[in-house]
């Protein structure tokens, strides 16, 4: 699902995020990223979605290597990854609905169809009958939500987070953990990244953990 | 397709046409919303490319009036013969007919030196004296006009050319000087109006695209999230350039309703003066198809100031 080759990524301020990795991530997989920060966790998501491009080596996402793909490929493959964010990420300014259904919109899904695949992404975590709110209304756990169903609602076979629990207390940042657990029962390949090693240890799944920049160790 | 994700069944084709035609209707319905909520700041850009738009339009309705006065003008390409003293009133007649048979000429008129005399003395005021005359100093003259198609300058300068040269011409004269620099001020005007029309255009480009390069930074969150979850260049775009065509085409609809203020309230005024001079000349206004284009006008430079502001300003809008 996701292969890094000798890859490295140094920004234009001459700063090495990342030297010479190389792993492997099977599809169904669930995978977390820890590291104390500045570790190059954000820098190794960001690689995956193609925010960031790497300075050296090959990054294969789905079999295709993604390296040089144009900056017109790029929206497609973004769409066949969930993103998930400590900030979360959505429109203030618009409805929870909207938030939801904007990767639906984008992908050209119809009208009735999207109410219907917006509604079942709600329910999977636990808002559904609040589409017309705005996110401002919500608490921090529940914006959250909002923004792991948006990841979801397409039904993208990978789902990436970074830190997706920085902001919220351990019992919530489990309830959201589960959640995470429950996507990738169903299938779908999740990376999480984490500075949370007590509750990443405690969750028993495959851990790669970073120091500055390099693979510490895989598990 | 590239454009569903791997674990989406693919969306049938025509399901896709159909809701990519309504997220258009959707955008556009959307851009108009977000108009109408910065109401004076909208207002204010309408405004202004309306003015813009108005200018060269009632500048090029000016060149079609002076055009249209110019052309009400053909008795001036008449061609005067004053005839030698002491023709005999018979030969002036059979001279008349004589040119009249010209492929170049279409009428004569036989002007005698009685009817000469006294049209002269009634505009002239000179009568008294004129009367005190014991012999008519004027001569017969015929009016010699040229067939519709033998009007240009170039034509009449022939037919000057051979009047001249029948024996029994004296003088031979078209007045058509200050015609002439009626049509060349025309002309001078006619390009000072395709130049305010390249100017102000590119004016309504700027204005424009000023106006959804602020509405982009105002928007900078909602871009970044739109192309995080996948959204194209096109997608992203959309919204702008409906915005941009809304600016323009209201912009063209006010430009429209300035024209038409202008010319109603000219038309009376142009009327009574026309009918001082005794010319029936009435006010054109702009007709339907140039109205349609004025108003199309708008809607393009609109389309193309936002095509460039988003051009330049979405691509550098990156998630990071
Ligand atoms: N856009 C950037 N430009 C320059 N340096 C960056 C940028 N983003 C991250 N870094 C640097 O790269 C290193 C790794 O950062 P990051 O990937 O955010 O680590 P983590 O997410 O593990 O805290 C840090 O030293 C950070 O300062
Ligand atoms: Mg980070």
């Amino acid at each position: 699902m996701i292969r890094f080759q000798n890859v490295y990524k140094r920004y234009s301020s001459g700063r090495e995020a990342l030297s010479n990795m190389t792993f492997h991530i099977a599809p169904g997989e669930m995978v977390f990223l820890t590291g104390h920060s500045g570790a190059g966790k954000s820098t190794l998501l960001k690689l995956i979605a193609l925010i960031e491009r790497p300075t050296r080596g090959q990054i294969a996402i789905r079999g295709k290597n993604i390296t040089h793909i144009t900056r017109r490929q790029i929206p497609a493959h973004r769409r066949a990854i969930g993103m998930v964010f400590q900030d979360h990420k959505l429109l203030l300014d618009r409805s929870i609905y909207d938030n939801v259904a904007l990767p639906l919109i984008i992908s050209g899904v119809a009208e009735r169809e999207i109410g219907r695949r917006v509604r079942a992404a709600l329910d999977q975590v636990g808002l559904l009958g609040r589409e017309q709110r705005s996110p401002d209304e919500l608490s921090q756990g529940e914006q959250q939500r909002v923004g792991i169903a948006r990841a979801v609602v397409s039904k993208p076979p990978l789902l990436i987070a970074d830190e997706p629990t920085g902001n919220l207390d351990p019992a919530l940042s489990l309830e959201i953990m589960k959640l995470f657990m429950r996507f990738n029962s169903v299938g779908v390949t999740v990376v999480i990244a984490s500075h949370d090693l007590g509750l990443v240890e405690r969750l028993g799944h495959r851990v790669i953990r970073l120091g500055d920049g390099r693979l510490d160790q895989a598990v | 397709m590239s454009e569903t994700t791997a674990a989406t069944a693919p969306v049938p084709l025509a399901t896709r046409v159909r809701s990519y035609f309504l997220r258009h209707v959707q955008t556009a319905v959307g851009a108009l919303g977000r108009m109408t909520r910065e109401p004076m700041a909208s207002a204010m850009t309408i405004a202004v490319i309306g003015i813009a738009l108005a200018l060269p339009a009632a500048l090029q309705l000016l060149v079609v009036n002076g055009k249209a006065i110019s052309g009400s003008w053909d008795s001036v390409a008449d061609v005067s013969v004053y005839l030698q003293q002491g023709l005999s009133s018979e030969r002036v007649t059979q001279l008349a007919a004589e040119l009249e048979d010209w492929p170049e000429v279409r009428a004569v008129a036989i002007i005698d030196p009685g009817s000469a005399l006294e049209e002269f003395s009634r505009a002239s005021g000179f009568g008294e004296a004129m009367t005190a005359l014991k012999d008519n100093p004027l001569p017969a003259s015929l009016v010699v006009t040229p067939q519709s198609d033998y009007t240009d300058a170039e034509s009449v300068a022939g037919l000057v050319e051979a009047l001249e040269l029948v024996p029994e011409a004296d003088i031979v004269q078209v007045d058509t000087g200050w015609v002439k620099r009626f049509n060349a001020i025309l002309e001078l005007v006619r390009r000072a109006v395709i130049l305010t029309a390249i100017l102000l255009a590119l004016a309504v480009v700027l204005i424009v695209g000023n106006t959804i390069r602020l509405d982009i930074q105002n928007r900078r969150a909602e871009i970044e999230v739109t192309k995080l979850v996948g959204g194209s260049d096109a997608f992203v775009r959309r919204p702008f350039l409906y915005s941009g065509l809304w600016f323009g085409l209201a912009g063209g609809l006010l430009a429209l309703a300035l024209i038409g203020t202008g010319y109603l309230l000219l038309r009376g005024p142009v009327a009574r003066l026309a009918g001082e001079y005794g010319s029936g000349f009435v006010l054109h206004g702009a007709d339907a198809s140039s109205a349609l284009g004025l108003f199309l006008t708008g809607g393009l430079l609109g389309w193309a100031g936002s095509w460039v502001a988003t051009t330049r300003h979405l691509r550098r809008i990156e998630p990071s």
